[in-house]
């Protein structure tokens, strides 16, 4: 140490430049905070632009007609507009999806969870979210082009267009979403439950219907919500598989038009914008979207609701 | 966790109650079991199963037509000389454009959220938001992406482009690079935060020189998954109008953002959705080059996430 060092000199002193690090700081967390806004402006826009369109079309349909027409024939003169036959298509798709994907699903995620050993469930799990991964056409070439002929082969009266072999596909392309949240859920039931249940003397089996999937319950229901949410948006499968035949009826060996194939088929022809076709595929985007919303609502319910929290 | 033994033993001897009829019972619990799981393996066998022959099938349907032509041919009424090329560029011309969006945004995002306002109303509000939005339909991001980019947008985006395609893409997998890069950050521990900030470094400067670093691999990850998710949607672009039928490129400039485009699903669609088994088989090849591309991507994030996770 030198002891005849200057007294420091105000003005020659280097500092730090705060004033600047601020400035970028505000302008990063201005900037950021508008791309956090950018998610919340796509629901409003979802919102809005279907809106827009659905009011426009309840101005030339009335309400009442399209909640109780038993036909749908928007390109007749005198266009009738019941979605009443949509939406049967599209619960009839959905329900045979969720006959295949909820026990398929359910029982994967018990194996997965249960019984298998960690090295093989460390090679299933990825594996099974492969299936997952395929994109939606593909599963609709694999349903009109292979499952459908398969399946003519038992069922001769089934058309080349069917709800069924779309039904049974989505069913398989959903099945992946309803084993990996379930199995999510069976798998955060405390050893300890499965334990106490060994102690009295259940089997295996017993413990898991007993005990573990009533403490999953919340998880499990939610899955399901979440998938049937899934089903009844999907799309290229039913358009690709299921026909464009508007029907009103349960009957799966007939083509059916859903409401997502429905959307796809006005999108594909050249329909002007302000015409009752183009503001229609809003109208039916309206009632897809309030009713997925509900079921989203009912899953986000029924999870708060029901789950069982273990210290 | 040992099961019960149906085999009696010397302490059974003592028993009062009827021994034989328990021990039947435990018998046919213990078969009801074995039942069970074999039922539980199948299960996970069958979707397998269907996995493979899906896969098997699109091979031997699409691998006959996979030659150098077909990867470099326009589209065409007659099915020997068709090909993918203008799919393929509009599928890379997405991707890419996808990319440059939801990159700054998502991540920007997501920063904002988790690093300058955790546990604040906002992100919650936001948090809230984005789960909703993941349970929307896709199709429905093509009835927004119609009526904002297509109509609203009209003199930046000029109708049914590539630009329109890749911003209503853009927007469907926004939150999945939100979410990623949330969980990305959460994982970085505070304590390097606090290191940073006790040197003086602000919030910006540690997040951009020591946090955000760490967090990328994690991120590019969830990016990565969000893309494979984009160039494997084919509803919303129809619903925006994408074209099934280009017999050109885009040109490499600011211009080609406004020109039409088609992608391979929508290629894919057009050909499944024909009568003639010629078709079939083209739209199994370009099944095939999809597929490649997606299992490249994934090979990408699986291989990040291996590499970089400690």
């Amino acid at each position: 140490m030198t002891t005849n060092s200057l007294p420091p000199d105000p003005n020659n002193l280097w500092r730090p430049n705060r004033g600047l690090n601020k400035r970028v700081e505000q302008a990063v967390i201005w900037l950021f905070g508008l791309f956090a806004l950018i998610s919340v402006a796509t629901t409003f826009g979802i919102v809005l632009s279907l809106l827009f369109e659905t009011v426009e079309f309840f101005k030339d349909v009335p309400l009442w007609n399209f909640l109780t027409d038993r036909q749908w024939t928007p390109l007749f003169s005198n266009p009738q507009f019941g979605i009443l036959v949509l939406l049967s298509a599209t619960f009839l798709t959905s329900l045979i999806a969720l006959l295949v994907a909820v026990p398929l699903g359910l029982l994967s995620a018990i194996y997965l969870s249960e019984y298998a050993s960690p090295k093989l469930r460390k090679w299933l799990k990825p594996a099974l979210e492969i299936l997952a991964g395929v994109p939606t056409v593909v599963y609709g070439y694999f349903a009109l082009l292979l499952v459908t002929p398969f399946l003519q082969v038992f069922l001769p009266q089934l058309g080349g267009f069917n709800a069924l072999s779309a039904g049974i596909v989505m069913g398989i392309a959903i099945t992946p979403l309803i084993a990996s949240l379930s199995e999510d859920a069976i798998y955060a039931v405390p050893g300890a439950l499965r334990d106490g249940s060994y102690a009295l003397g259940l089997t295996k089996r017993e413990t898991i219907f007993g005990v573990v999937l009533p403490a999953a319950l919340s998880g499990i229901v939610a899955s399901v919500i979440l998938a049937v949410s899934r089903a009844v948006g999907e799309t290229m499968i039913v358009a690709l598989a299921a026909g464009q035949n508007p029907r009103l009826g349960l009957n799966p060996f007939v083509p059916v038009m859903t409401m997502t194939a429905y959307i796809v088929q006005v999108s594909l022809g050249d329909t002007p914008a302000g015409s009752i076709a183009f503001k229609s595929i809003f109208a039916v985007g309206m009632t897809l979207f309030l009713l997925t919303l509900v079921f989203n609502i009912i899953s986000f319910w029924f999870v708060r609701k029901f789950r069982e929290t273990y210290e | 966790m040992t099961p019960l033994s149906s085999q009696a033993t010397p302490l059974d001897a003592g028993w009062d109650i009827e021994q034989k009829q328990v021990l039947k019972a435990l018998d046919r619990r213990q078969g009801i079991d074995k039942g069970f799981s074999w039922l539980a393996l199948l299960a996970v066998i069958f979707s397998l199963f269907v996995l493979v022959v899906l896969l098997v099938d699109i091979l031997i349907d699409g691998v006959p037509v996979l030659s150098w032509n077909f990867l470099t041919s326009f589209p065409s009424r007659r099915p020997e000389a068709a090909g993918i090329v203008s799919a393929l560029v509009g599928t890379i011309w997405v991707m890419v454009l996808v990319a440059l969006f939801t990159f700054p945004i998502g991540v920007g995002a997501g920063i904002f959220l988790e690093e300058f306002v955790p546990d604040s109303l906002i992100a919650k509000a936001v948090e809230i938001n984005i789960s909703n939005l993941a349970g929307v339909p896709s199709i429905i991001y093509g009835l927004l992406g119609l009526q904002v980019f297509v109509r609203i947008l009209f003199p930046i985006t000029q109708g049914r482009s590539v630009l329109s395609g890749a911003l209503t893409l853009a927007l469907l997998v926004l939150p999945i690079v939100i979410i990623a890069t949330r969980e990305s950050l959460r994982s970085i521990p505070g304590s390097l935060r606090q290191a940073g900030f006790a040197l003086g470094a602000t919030r910006w400067q540690v997040i951009r020189s020591h946090v955000f670093p760490l967090a990328l691999p994690g991120i590019l990850t969830g990016v990565i998954l969000a893309l494979s998710r984009a160039i494997g949607e084919t509803a919303p672009l129809i619903t925006i109008g994408a074209l099934t039928y280009i017999p050109f490129l885009p040109e490499l400039s600011l211009r080609g953002l406004q020109s039409p485009f088609t992608v391979l699903p929508i290629q894919i669609f057009n050909w499944v959705s024909r009568p003639q088994a010629d078709f079939h088989a083209l739209a199994a090849g370009a099944i095939i080059v999809l597929m490649v591309i997606l299992l490249l991507m994934n090979a990408t994030a699986i291989y990040l996430r291996n590499r970089f996770q400690k």
